[in-house]
């Protein structure tokens, strides 16, 4: 047992009482997955008052002289919890936040780290992205949450448009930016030491996945992933896994599926909402939050489609 | 224990946040005196009657993206209608579209694909030939439909705005109705999507009239505003009477105007 994982244990021995509050995030959610690799898996869940958006995978990666936080949550509240978690493990100074895509649920908690003016890393499209929806997102989460543990809108200043790599102190983080998939800002980060590949929201396990990008180009970006030979991998939701690339398989079922069905629907001249309800019902039974994202996804993908 | 609000969904560009905006509104009487201001500011002092047995409204109680849904309005006594109204109560520009009906559209089913701002009611609004207001209603659940970002196709809205696509639903036969899609790639800025570095909007750009007509003859015109979707698409049905072009003429706020014909031909 390595201390990280020690400490998370005498974490989670205090945590029980937390868990009758329902709050957001226990210490003991954070789990060291692998050498001095933390992450805190997202709730299947929408974002609520109860879960403060804490509903994406968020964690950090310590190395010999720093550490880098991999998306710091959905919330600044979500972020504070995410920082406390940091402190616990380590003194070593946040020098990096990445923003793995634009989505409000992994990047609003990046307001909790600007002690010592860590880099805020992202996509090359990500400023132009958060232009656009930043306001709007964070205007709905104030809504929900109220202002202050919402948190404003916070700009990347270290853009990656193809490979980047950080250096943590003896430990290398490779970034890489994918062309439109599930957004148009999506990052991915390989972990050279301990062979750990950080998905994001290209990979989806167990919760329906969301999908605001290009399908054919995330099907293509899913190809690229399966050839790197990884120890395990951190998806953006669900469970932290070592089945790679198999552990992609329900996500390109699905896509293909939302591809094929909805191509077919415009191609017989079914209409949008009809399709909505109709292409990709099969997998209904296999996914958390089908109902509350799959629709979307149709009408997304429709209107993508029907142009080709 | 925090206690959960009565939380509608609202959709943030494919991350979901169930929200309850304060100014969402699901009182009746506040939403029966927001349609009185409503319809006096579009109709008058018009009387509007029931319209159950003359028109339809077809819309989800819930949107699933409140930037994009889908409305079907129905026309069920076809010989008396001449255009109908589709008001969106709640929406900044409640008069989403009117339809006028020409000798060859068949108005039994239009569809449009409209943004939805908030908790409201919609109206369809049916005119008859001798005049007459005839209305029904239905409540949507939505929210932000209207400042809600562009979505991945914004580049392709903005690249090829004008551009159409004509898709015909079912075989074509002279003198026989056919439903057909009419496709329009333009963004529909509707004013409301905000720069948070410039502080500044995209200004407003949408389109406000589509004429449709087959060999000179009228189909339909629509006035449109601020509520139809980006990429605006067009269901609507009509009678060819033989083979022939069908014309479409797009004009937007801006001035711009594109026109385009289709080939209608019977299969044979």
């Amino acid at each position: 047992m390595s201390p990280l994982t020690r400490r998370a244990a005498l974490f989670g021995a205090c945590a029980c009482c937390a868990l009758a509050t329902r709050r957001a995030v226990a210490a003991s959610d954070f789990v060291e997955i692998a050498p001095g690799m933390v992450f805190r898996r997202g709730v299947d869940e929408q974002a609520s008052v109860a879960n403060a958006d804490a509903i994406a995978n968020t964690g950090f990666i310590v190395g010999a002289e720093s550490v880098a936080v991999i998306d710091p949550g959905g919330s600044l509240a979500d972020g504070q919890a995410l920082r406390a978690a940091i402190a616990a493990r380590t003194t070593r100074p946040v020098r990096f936040v990445v923003l793995s895509h634009v989505h409000p649920d992994h990047i609003f908690g990046a307001a909790a780290f600007t002690e010592g003016a860590p880099k805020i890393v992202g996509h090359a499209r990500l400023p132009a992205a958060l232009a656009t929806r930043g306001e709007y997102y964070r205007r709905h989460l104030a809504e929900l949450l109220g202002a202050e543990a919402a948190g404003p809108v916070v700009t990347p200043n270290l853009l990656v448009a193809d490979t980047h790599t950080l250096d943590l102190g003896d430990r290398r983080l490779t970034l890489r930016a994918h062309r439109p998939a599930h957004t148009d800002t999506d990052l991915t980060l390989f972990d050279e030491r301990t062979g750990t590949l950080i998905a994001a929201d290209l990979l989806f396990i167990g919760r329906v996945p969301s999908f605001d990008g290009d399908l054919k180009g995330w099907l293509a970006e899913l190809d690229a992933l399966a050839a790197i030979r990884a120890a395990r991998v951190v998806p953006g939701h669900g469970p932290v896994t070592t089945d790679w690339p198999a552990a992609a398989a329900d996500l390109r079922r699905y896509l293909s599926l939302l591809l094929t069905e909805t191509r077919a629907a415009i191609a017989a001249g079914v209409p949008i909402e009809q399709a909505a309800t109709r292409v990709a019902a099969s997998e209904r039974g296999r996914w958390a939050l089908f109902d509350d994202y799959n629709p979307r996804n149709v009408l997304t993908a429709y209107h993508q489609l029907e142009w080709e | 224990m925090i206690p959960r609000r009565d939380l509608p969904l609202l959709l943030l560009g494919g991350a979901l946040v169930a929200a309850r905006p304060a100014w969402a509104d699901d009182d009746e009487d506040k939403r029966a005196a927001r349609w009185k201001e409503v319809r006096e500011a579009i109709f008058g002092d018009r009387a509007i009657g029931d319209g159950t047995s003359v028109v339809g409204l077809d819309a989800p109680p819930r949107a699933e993206d409140a930037a994009l849904v889908p409305v079907a309005l129905l026309v069920k006594d076809p010989a008396r209608v001449s255009g109908v109204y589709l008001v969106i109560d709640g929406n900044p520009g409640p008069l989403a579209a009117h339809v006028h009906f020409g000798a060859l559209a068949d108005p039994r089913r239009l569809t449009l694909r409209v943004r939805v701002d908030q908790y409201t009611d919609m109206h369809a609004v049916a005119e008859t030939r001798d005049g007459a207001l005839l209305a029904v209603s239905h409540f949507i659940k939505a929210a932000g439909g209207c400042s809600t970002p562009m979505g991945s196709q914004l580049d392709a809205s903005l690249a090829d705005a004008g551009f159409m696509r004509l898709r015909l639903i079912g075989p074509v036969a002279p003198g026989q109705p056919v439903q057909a899609l009419l496709m329009v790639r333009h963004p529909n800025f509707n004013g409301m999507q905000m720069d948070p570095v410039t502080r500044n909007y995209t200004p407003a750009r949408f389109i406000q009239t589509v004429d449709i007509g087959f060999e000179g003859q009228p189909v339909l015109r629509l006035d449109s505003d601020i509520s139809l979707a980006s990429d605006p698409a067009i269901g609507f049905g009509f009678t060819p009477p033989k083979a022939g072009k069908l014309t479409v003429a797009v004009r937007d706020s801006s001035g711009a105007a594109w026109h385009e014909a289709f080939d209608v031909a019977p299969l044979s």
